[in-house]
């Protein structure tokens, strides 16, 4: 406990590199997945590419891929920005399917019947589908910023500070607190982030809330599944 | 581009594929690492989370664990496990392990979830016993989505395992530490890059697996004559996101 005590500047002064690295990459995630999403969900032919793709992307694990990317895109091992990069890319690669998952979750007859009242395959997309596809967008969107919250730690290893450092510090120095603190602080900000996603949520779908007492916006799928 | 030959010269220099820090050597400790850790977590995952699928109790209590499990950073686990146990390959066996776990886990219930209620009732009717509706329907049923825990897990180890050469003197992820302290780019990315294409095969292997293990009976496609058809014309594959099936890296 003392130890906390006498660090708090320090935990603060991480915490905040921390929120540099991760907010805007989960942030960038999601805009950049948006697009690649909806050619996942729209055409066959792309559907398979980007799919393949960012099930590859995924595959790479973290600290070679921290290491790689400055050779191929020419930033600094150590800056932030080299490792915005790199979880912007796994947010991504999480993203997409989701995106193309949530817009293909809304029901056809909706997406049939925007077209007849008038709307426009662009304003469809905004005004129709992306809000009715908003509540899972939302569920992978949590998973990746208390993901991505979890990976920003790794690069504490290459010399970029973050919460992570904490444990590498408290490795070398043989400092037990100071690993729990990181531990328990990392934890905290991926529930704080996921908190803020939740709020953030209800702020724009307030109609997500209304489910909640049993009024469902879609009635039962099992009528579609006969049919097909 | 000096970079990119030094990384060639590296990875070609017959030096570096012999001997106790050569590449052979050093990824059958990386192999053998993944495949210990995934078998421990997986007698122990998979027969608990067959039990939570087939009887849908502790369902709750293990999506909240596994969903507290992916948010613990893994560098964490593994540095504070180190400085209890000791420096050597007792700190990650044990904090690998137990990231294993929750994937596996997850894996092994959501594969019998996922599976048709009628399917179930089916088989009780024709009077199979438990014991036989777990091993003949629910097993073979499941087992695309197990396989895909599985695959997370293997994922998971293999990137973590590199991280654990921070702790340990073993494995892939030697030449990524040594090559940053000595400032050797040739060996921090040959490393790099024997890491990723590890991880990329391993998932090709598994994504090959999953496919190969679905029954006949249910990707033959339902017959045109008979109408309905079977109820599970197309077998379940992925793992949507959901709180808690910790389908996500976070090594």
């Amino acid at each position: 406990m003392t130890w906390i005590w006498s660090n708090l500047d320090l935990i603060w002064d991480r915490t905040f590199d921390h929120l540099i690295l991760s907010v805007p990459s989960i942030i960038l995630s999601f805009v950049i997945a948006l697009p690649f999403g909806w050619l996942a969900y729209r055409y066959r032919s792309s559907r398979a590419v980007i799919l393949t793709t960012v099930g590859l992307l995924y595959a790479i694990p973290s600290l070679p891929l921290f290491i790689v990317l400055p050779f191929i895109v020419g930033t600094s091992i150590r800056s932030p920005l080299n490792l915005i990069i790199a979880l912007t890319l796994y947010g991504v690669a999480l993203m997409v399917r989701v995106v193309a998952d949530g817009l293909g979750s809304v029901d056809r007859d909706v997406r049939q019947s925007a077209t007849a009242v008038g709307f426009s395959g662009w304003s469809s997309f905004w005004r129709v589908e992306l809000p009715l596809a908003g509540p899972v967008l939302l569920a992978g969107l949590r998973v990746v910023a208390v993901s991505t919250v979890s990976l920003a730690t790794v690069g504490a290893v290459i010399g970029a500070q973050s919460l992570g450092s904490l444990f590498t510090d408290g490795f070398q120095r043989g400092i037990e607190a100071e690993i729990i603190v990181g531990i328990v602080a990392t934890v905290l900000l991926a529930l704080a982030l996921d908190a803020a996603l939740v709020l953030l949520g209800r702020l724009l779908m307030p109609w997500t809330r209304r489910s909640a007492i049993g009024v469902t916006a879609r009635p039962a799928p099992v009528i579609r599944e006969v049919a097909a | 581009m000096t970079f990119l030959t030094e990384t060639l010269a590296w990875l070609l220099d017959p030096a570096h594929w012999v001997g106790a820090g050569g590449i052979p050597t050093r990824l059958a400790q990386h192999l053998l690492f993944t495949l210990v850790t995934l078998v421990v977590a997986a007698v122990i995952a998979v027969p608990i989370g067959f039990l939570i699928g087939h009887t849908g109790r502790g369902r709750g209590l293990a999506v909240a664990i596994s969903g507290a499990f992916r948010a613990i950073p893994t560098l964490g686990l593994l540095t504070l496990v180190a400085l209890w146990v000791g420096i050597g390959l007792n700190a990650p066996y044990v904090a690998l392990t137990v990231l294993a776990i929750p994937p596996i886990l997850a894996g092994a219930y959501t594969g019998f979830e996922a599976i048709d209620r009628k399917i179930i009732d089916a088989a009780r009717a024709v009077g199979m016993s438990e014991m036989q509706i777990v091993l003949k329907v629910e097993l073979p049923l499941g087992l695309p989505l197990l396989i895909g825990g599985l695959r997370s897990a293997t994922l998971q180890v293999v990137a973590t395992a590199t991280l654990a050469a921070y702790i340990a003197d073993f494995g892939l992820g030697r030449y990524l530490f040594e090559g940053l302290r000595i400032r050797d780019y040739g060996e921090m990315l040959g490393g790099s890059i024997l890491v990723i294409l590890l991880a990329i095969v391993l998932e090709g292997l598994f994504a090959l697996a999953q496919k190969l293990v679905v029954p006949r009976g249910v990707t033959a496609g339902r017959p045109t004559d008979i109408p309905g058809g079977s109820s599970r014309s197309r077998p379940v594959m992925e793992l949507t996101i959901e709180e808690g099936n910790s389908h996500v890296r976070n090594e």
